[in-house]
């Protein structure tokens, strides 16, 4: 039985993890801690259902256009109202990305209608791969544990060996810096809003064959992956992703051991507990703030 | 312009004899409401009324101290499971009301202490984790009826001699007349004066000798009274409880009326909470409206699932939310405050 849990909470924790990632990329680059993540990777994954579904194409293609679409759909959110903001301050950007959540809320509940939908991947969730008598692999789950390996490979190359990596660092630490070194510091930050976005767009086209297709789909996902990313702290990219798995593997645990029905709040009591301890997450060395 | 002299003239409740006068014709006209309009139109009045106690207790925590809140709908269902209990237990209204307020804001100062070392989107996390938290909790206790729900018994309002729902509107008027008092005079006292240095910059606050542990934990307890109270009120306006009733989106409203109106404003959370409920229920009649509704349900069959069309409410009060940040961050009272300031120095 161990063996299953642990490969339920890791399927759970590379989702959170990847949406934890999500989040972080944004907070690393704008100090936004973006609540309308969840309704983006929801939107993109309607927008999968939609050239799957609706106009017949292929997997590849469906995919390509809905990772194209979350790009794009994460550079405008930081073009039309982002960057548009005037005397920000967190409060503000914290209400602008509640508003664009309940925008696209709506709009997904009205292009869709509320009704659920189901959502199939070439890898399948009742698909069994490999069945022994402690514990069962779906396709689906080594799916998703493979393809959340890939992004966090391919984020930290990108970040790490790539110029367009080093601007986003750059302009990561010091805006002001960044700029006078000529970094168009305005563009890199849609650009992290449209990775970002890309990176939830994949955990939403993991989470919809398990939870049905519908506009609150990404709702509790999305608190699991914030939470996820307060745990391993805002600032860290590693952090993110053990957070995610952490938080995973207690949850898991936790629903096995001791209760199921309280399994969706033990996060936050670890959460209050860590915090409580170390206010800005485990993976954070120490905390600046100007006077 | 006339300026303050005194202390006193900056502690007054009204600014000058006009608004005094205008405060009085309102308060008259909602007094002589019931006798002039249709009881449906009461329900409404109440639903604004308790919106107004909640945001003015947000508002308090969020636009005078500083700090985030996104579990605030906890509070309410606190406040509201708790009167349930107590009414049904026999406890008269009057203690079931101020014990309702105060149990929430010892909870509210128990949450508050995390708060005293966080900040940011980490308290957020923490509060939204409460609210859901809270609502769970609830779901699962028999003494509240479980997920099943539980009624609430009227209170006994007889002695007035009026109908039940023009004197429950009377009992909401009242709370809701006594709260604003009650935050506006917090704001101006030395407490006031405390949130708002912590808010602008709390080492600086803490420099000049403000106890900051002390008065966040006293923020949070505040607000969570003010939410309690308004907890109270929900559970006689809707008669029956269910813990689907308290969602992470009435915490968000919340949060968007508060800002709408105006952040660290009296008048703003009273004007945010009135909009915000006249938007919510207009807004589901948007398609009957005469020119914009056709085209609206046009765009809609054309384009659109013609089921989903009442999801455009989200979509406005979306847009609205984010307007009123780009364009004025202080909400609707910036809004007067400009307007009035144009007019007064007219040609200029």
């Amino acid at each position: 039985m161990i063996t299953q849990l642990l490969i339920n909470s890791l399927v759970a924790g590379s989702i959170y993890a990847l949406i934890a990632l999500a989040m972080n990329l944004i907070y690393k680059a704008s100090e936004i801690p973006n609540f309308a993540q969840g309704e983006m990777s929801m939107f993109s994954t309607y927008i999968t259902f939609l050239l799957l579904t609706t106009f017949g194409y292929p997997f590849s293609i469906a995919l390509t256009g809905t990772l194209l679409f979350a790009f794009l759909l994460g550079f405008i959110f930081e073009f039309l109202f982002i960057r548009r903001a005037k005397e920000p301050n967190l409060l503000g950007f914290i209400i602008i990305t509640l508003g664009f959540q309940l925008v696209l809320f709506g709009l997904a509940g009205w292009k869709f209608g509320s009704d659920q939908r189901t959502f199939s991947l070439p890898f399948s969730e009742t698909e069994i791969l490999i069945r022994t008598e402690s514990f069962v692999l779906t396709e689906h789950n080594l799916a998703s544990i493979i393809i959340a390996i890939f992004v966090m490979a391919g984020l930290y190359i990108l970040l790490n060996h790539t110029k367009l990596g080093l601007a986003m660092r750059a302009s990561q630490q010091n805006v002001k810096a960044a700029k006078f070194n000529g970094i168009p510091t305005d563009r890199i930050l849609g650009i992290s809003f449209g990775i970002s976005s890309v990176v939830g767009a994949i955990a939403g086209i993991l989470v919809a064959p398990v939870a049905t297709l519908d506009p609150t789909m990404m709702w509790d996902p999305l608190i699991k992956g914030f939470a996820a990313a307060v745990l391993g702290s805002l600032e860290s990219l590693p952090g993110a992703v053990i957070g995610g798995l952490l938080l995973g593997l207690v949850e898991n645990l936790f629903g096995y051991y001791v209760s199921l029905e309280f399994k969706s709040i033990v996060a936050f009591g670890i959460i209050m507990l860590v915090l409580f301890v170390r206010p800005s997450g485990l993976f954070q060395k120490h905390y600046i703030r100007k006077v | 312009m006339k300026l303050k002299k005194e202390y006193f003239e900056d502690v007054k409740f009204f600014r000058n004899r006009a608004s005094a006068f205008w405060a009085m014709v309102l308060i008259l006209t909602l007094v002589s409401f019931p006798f002039l309009f249709k009881t449906y139109y009461l329900s409404i009045l109440n639903l604004m009324a308790l919106n107004v106690i909640v945001a003015l207790g947000l508002n308090i925590l969020v636009g005078n101290t500083g700090q985030i809140s996104l579990g605030h709908a906890g509070f309410v269902a606190i406040g509201a499971y708790t009167t349930a209990f107590l009414l049904q237990v026999g406890i008269p209204f009057v203690f079931t009301l101020i014990l309702a307020g105060l149990i929430t804001a010892l909870v509210g100062a128990f949450l508050g202490i995390p708060s005293l070392r966080l900040e940011g989107p980490y308290l957020a996390i923490v509060t939204l984790g409460f609210g859901l938290a809270v609502m769970v909790i609830i779901g699962r206790m028999d003494v509240f009826g479980g997920r099943m729900g539980m009624s609430i018994p009227r209170i006994k309002l007889g002695w007035t001699g009026l109908k039940y729902d023009e004197a429950l509107y009377y009992v909401f008027l009242l709370i809701t007349i006594f709260m604003i008092f009650f935050a506006q005079n917090i704001l101006k006292s030395r407490i006031g004066r405390a949130f708002s240095a912590i808010r602008d910059s709390d080492i600086a606050a803490s420099v000049i000798g403000i106890n900051l542990s002390y008065y966040k934990t006293l923020s949070f307890a505040i607000s969570a009274f003010f939410a309690g109270i308004a907890g109270c009120l929900w559970a006689l306006y809707l008669q029956f409880l269910t813990p689907g009733a308290f969602t992470l989106m009435m915490s968000v409203l919340s949060l968007a009326t508060v800002v709408l109106g105006g952040l660290g404003s009296v008048t703003g959370s009273v004007l945010g909470a009135v909009v915000m409920t006249f938007l919510n229920l207009q807004l589901d009649k948007i398609v009957d409206l005469p020119v914009i509704g056709d085209l609206i349900s046009g765009f809609s069959n054309a384009f659109m699932n013609p089921s989903g069309i009442a999801n455009i409410k989200w979509v406005l009060t979306g847009l609205i939310l984010i307007a009123v940040i780009l364009f004025e961050p202080l909400g609707i009272n910036g809004l007067w405050i400009r307007v009035k300031r144009y007019w007064r120095l007219w040609p200029f």
